[in-house]
């Protein structure tokens, strides 16, 4: 049993150093916020300083991402009425807050709906419109390649296109020009006609 | 007594537009072409009646005649001369106005100059194209009227009673002299005191209102069942001259943009801009597919389909516009006229789904595609890209209205969804541009395909390397450099090709060999023109949306920014009175790249005392690679010496506007009339050619 108390006290005593350590690391953060908070009432513009300036680009960054909520079709970072040049601010205050741009661009959203957003995301109500051109195009490649198989198969088949067939390939060592040039194509087709 | 002549003018034209329409239809039916050519007579008197209501508004305008409402809206005494003559189309009754004078310009230039070739169809062309017109000047006579006076009773009530009141409040008035006249006008907007005014809009409405007439000519081919005949001659030149105008319109308005609005930038895929943009993507599908009609008697449909379509854009657009539909930076000329522009846009899609169904028999195509490797398919492919494009737009341009129809929720959609969605449909449609032209009618071997492209591919993928090396690192930009180094290769050698058959088989140095080549066959080269400025445009477009650069910063006296290998160094303000009632607040900057001084650019902001609206106004350095431009965007009192400026750096920017002089030199090239190409029948065209000997393989 001896042998066993032994360690506990070892460890109690390690206990509490570390609670000293901890205590003292408590007091000493106590401290720094007492002389923060008493430099703050003394000083207090120079206090509200934040730690890093936030440049008209940064914040234009994030403006850029977004649209004036109340202009009409106005990108945020060229809008030039007194709200749109209010949230730019807004947006350096959260930008020096440590807030990121995500951030940012979701706190207009919430505040301003999905319209506050220059790029409309690919969810919600906004969801459709991305589908549309996802969906068309392969469906128009699709129909595209089909529509050609389709009318190749018939078309083999017909004289029409057997007649023609032979004659374009006489032109393809001759002059690039011929064979779209019109009046050669009026004459050929005099000629067929014939 | 000047405004009742006006609105006596646009009556008389009215009426004129319903008899047209009448007498045509008895005079076709009754086998009276009298009747007929009285019915062409009421279209070409509406066009010098409207002409003569453009103009006394314009007299209107000049003499600052202030007791008319629109004059007092859209001008005042301190405007400069030019700027009160586009005042005419700088409201919303005075640009409807002007977009009835140039729909009946193009109806009643379309009657003269195709009467005696297309008599068949002429009936039913007076009928269709009195359809626009009545709708458009009931318009003017009944809702927008620009003869309105000040101070008088307005009519009121709604619908049915609205329209019958307007012209009955109009007349009472002429007897109620108003007692207070208005000392003076409230004067355009700001935003549209610019030069550019005078030729932005004109160009537009010519674009838009030039599309009438191949609708006119399509619908009346059809109805008079003459669908085979010479009217997609005439009507592919028309298009030419309307697709020409929408794109110079458009061209303007992004120039007009960059220049004043101060971001940078010349397109915002604003719901306005794109209105114009989406007829003239599907004029520009029509101009290749009608090839395949005159060729192969191949996609008659799907030919008046585009012609249809583009008209209904045309419809929407001006909807767009004048109707505010949509929210746009273009809302300051519209009214409630927007039902009723719905109600016409509807009545013009049954009417012409009715008609090609009815005909459809007419439609079919005579011959089939042969080959994936033809030209017909290369077109089919075009189509299909254009066609995509405008439906991704479109979709794009109206979902905010959708959205907050069925969800009750406004969303934005502009530049990145429009890029993302449809810049890979551009990239192709610029590969295709190059490929096209190699491929045949019929037929083409893969071999010769593979022959004609292996050296520009190769060309291209070396500059492209090089490109790399220099810096280039973004794929974008090197894949679409790549695209449209090759596709300019191609359009070169075929220059070249032709250019040296000649030389060779005529003995002609190369410059008179290339200009008779381009004489010769002025369509296609015209064409290959287009191309060539399309793909400098595209250049332009590419570097400034990827490369663009911008910085603003805040700056005392003698402080500098730097961008790129720019600095700016901000030397002073100053003060003044500009003309047209204007204070100027103007920056003094010097430019320099590297260490030289190369330009000293005053950006300065406008301020319209009369409205206090504010315009900042960029200055510019532009040089072939790149434009340095520069925006004042705030200022802390004049003796304080310290104002923000907003800087970009648009690289290639230039690009775009030598661009667009190349696509309407080439546009030209291929749509000036030719009065021998209207006359010279086929078999004598035969002869001439048999007989001089031709190109090979004649």
């Amino acid at each position: 049993m001896l042998g066993s108390e032994a360690p506990k006290q070892v460890m109690d005593d390690r206990r509490m150093k570390n609670f000293q350590r901890r205590d003292s690391g408590k007091r000493m953060a106590l401290f720094v916020l007492l002389m923060v908070l008493f430099l703050f009432s003394v000083f207090p513009v120079s206090a509200q300083e934040p730690t890093r300036v936030i440049t008209d680009d940064e914040v234009n960054n994030v403006a850029r991402e977004l649209f004036c909520p109340i202009c009409e079709n106005t990108p945020l970072d060229v809008c030039e009425t007194q709200a749109c040049k209010d949230w730019r601010e807004t947006i350096r205050d959260k930008l020096a807050g440590g807030q990121s741009d995500e951030q940012i661009m979701d706190y207009f959203a919430d505040q301003y709906g999905v319209r506050a957003l220059a790029e409309p995301p690919a969810e919600g109500i906004t969801l459709p419109l991305w589908l549309v051109p996802i969906l068309i195009i392969p469906a128009a490649v699709v129909f595209f390649g089909l529509y050609l198989k389709n009318i190749k198969r018939s078309a083999v088949g017909s004289s029409e296109a057997a007649a023609v067939v032979s004659q374009p390939t006489t032109d393809i060592a001759g002059d690039p020009d011929q064979d779209q040039d019109p009046y050669v194509a009026r004459i050929e087709r005099e000629l067929r006609e014939k | 007594m000047i405004a009742d002549l006006g609105y006596a003018a646009i009556l008389i034209a009215f009426l004129a537009s319903i008899y047209a329409p009448i007498a045509a239809y008895y005079g076709v039916r009754n086998d009276k072409p009298r009747w007929v050519e009285s019915g062409r007579n009421a279209i070409l008197i509406i066009f010098f009646l409207v002409a003569l209501a453009c103009g006394l508004l314009i007299l209107l305008l000049l003499t600052n005649e202030f007791s008319i409402t629109y004059v007092w809206e859209v001008s005042s005494r301190d405007m400069p001369v030019y700027l009160k003559v586009a005042a005419l189309w700088g409201g919303q009754r005075g640009s409807i106005l002007f977009f009835n004078f140039m729909l009946a310009a193009f109806t009643a230039a379309a009657m003269a100059r195709n009467w005696r070739n297309e008599r068949a169809i002429m009936p039913y062309a007076i009928i269709v194209g009195s359809f626009s017109l009545i709708f458009f000047l009931g318009l003017t006579l009944f809702l927008e009227n620009p003869f309105q006076r000040v101070g008088v009773a307005t009519a009121e009530g709604s619908g049915l009673e609205l329209l019958i009141s307007t012209p009955v409040t109009y007349v009472k008035n002429i007897f109620e002299r108003p007692g207070i006249i208005p000392d003076d006008g409230r004067g355009l907007p700001a935003l549209l005191r610019h030069p550019v005014m005078i030729i932005h809009p004109p160009m537009l409405y010519l674009g838009y209102t030039g599309f009438t007439v191949p609708f006119v000519f399509a619908m009346a081919a059809l109805m008079a069942g003459k669908f085979n005949e010479g009217w997609i001659r005439i009507t592919r030149r028309w298009t030419l001259v309307a697709w020409l105008f929408l794109g110079l319109g458009v061209i303007l308005g992004g120039r007009w943009a960059y220049d004043v609005l101060g971001w940078g930038g010349y397109w915002a895929w604003d719901a306005v801009e794109n209105s114009s943009l989406l007829p003239w993507l599907t004029g520009t599908a029509f101009l290749h597919s009608v090839m395949i009609q005159e060729k192969r008697g191949m996609f008659k449909g799907w030919n008046v389909a585009l012609i249809i379509i583009t008209y209904l854009l045309v419809v929407l657009g001006t909807l767009n516009v004048r109707g505010g539909l949509v929210s746009s930076v273009h809302a300051f000329a519209q009214s409630n006229i927007g039902w009723l522009l719905l109600l016409f846009l509807t009545y013009m899609i049954v009417f012409s789904i009715y008609w090609v169904v009815k005909k459809r028999d007419q439609l079919e195509s005579e011959n089939h595609i042969n080959s994936f490797l033809s030209r017909e398919a290369a077109f089919l492919g075009n189509n299909l890209l254009f066609l995509l494009i405008t439906v991704i737009i479109l979709f794009g341009t109206y979902y905010p209205r959708i959205s907050e129809l069925f969800a009750g929720q406004e969303v934005t959609v502009s530049g990145p969804f429009y890029e993302k969605a449809t810049g890979p449909l551009f990239a192709i449609l610029l590969l295709l541009m190059g490929i096209a032209p190699l491929t045949m009618w019929y037929r083409t071997g893969i071999g010769r395909l593979r022959k004609m492209t292996i050296g520009p591919a190769a060309g291209s993928t070396l500059l492209v390397i090089a490109m790399f090396f220099l810096g280039v690192k973004n794929w974008i930009a090197l894949v679409g450099f790549w695209i449209i180094s090759f596709s300019a290769f191609i359009t070169f050698l075929e220059f070249g090709r032709a250019m040296n058959a000649r030389v060779r088989s005529k003995g002609e140095n190369p410059i008179s060999a290339l200009a008779a080549l381009v004489a010769r066959n002025r369509r296609r080269y015209g064409g290959y023109i287009i191309h060539l400025g399309v793909l400098t445009m595209a250049m332009g477009i590419i570097s400034t949306e990827l490369y663009q650069q911008e910085t603003q910063v805040r700056l005392m006296r003698n402080e500098s920014l730097t961008l790129g290998d720019y600095t700016m160094t901000f030397r002073g303000m100053e003060q003044r009175a500009g003309v047209d009632d204007t204070e100027i607040i103007e920056a003094t900057v010097d430019v320099y790249k590297g260490d030289r001084l190369v330009r000293t650019l005053h950006p300065r902001t406008e301020r319209f005392m009369r409205t206090g609206e504010d315009m900042s106004i960029p200055a510019v350095r532009m040089t072939v690679t790149e434009d340095f431009y520069v925006l004042l965007i705030n200022w802390e009192g004049m003796s304080s010496n310290e104002a923000t400026f907003k800087a970009y750096l648009n690289p290639l920017i230039n690009w775009v506007w030598a661009g667009a002089f190349v696509f309407i030199f080439g546009t030209l090239v291929a749509a000036w009339p030719d009065p021998a190409d209207e006359k010279v029948s086929v078999s004598k065209m035969t002869k001439e050619r048999l007989a001089i000997g031709g190109a090979p393989g004649d």
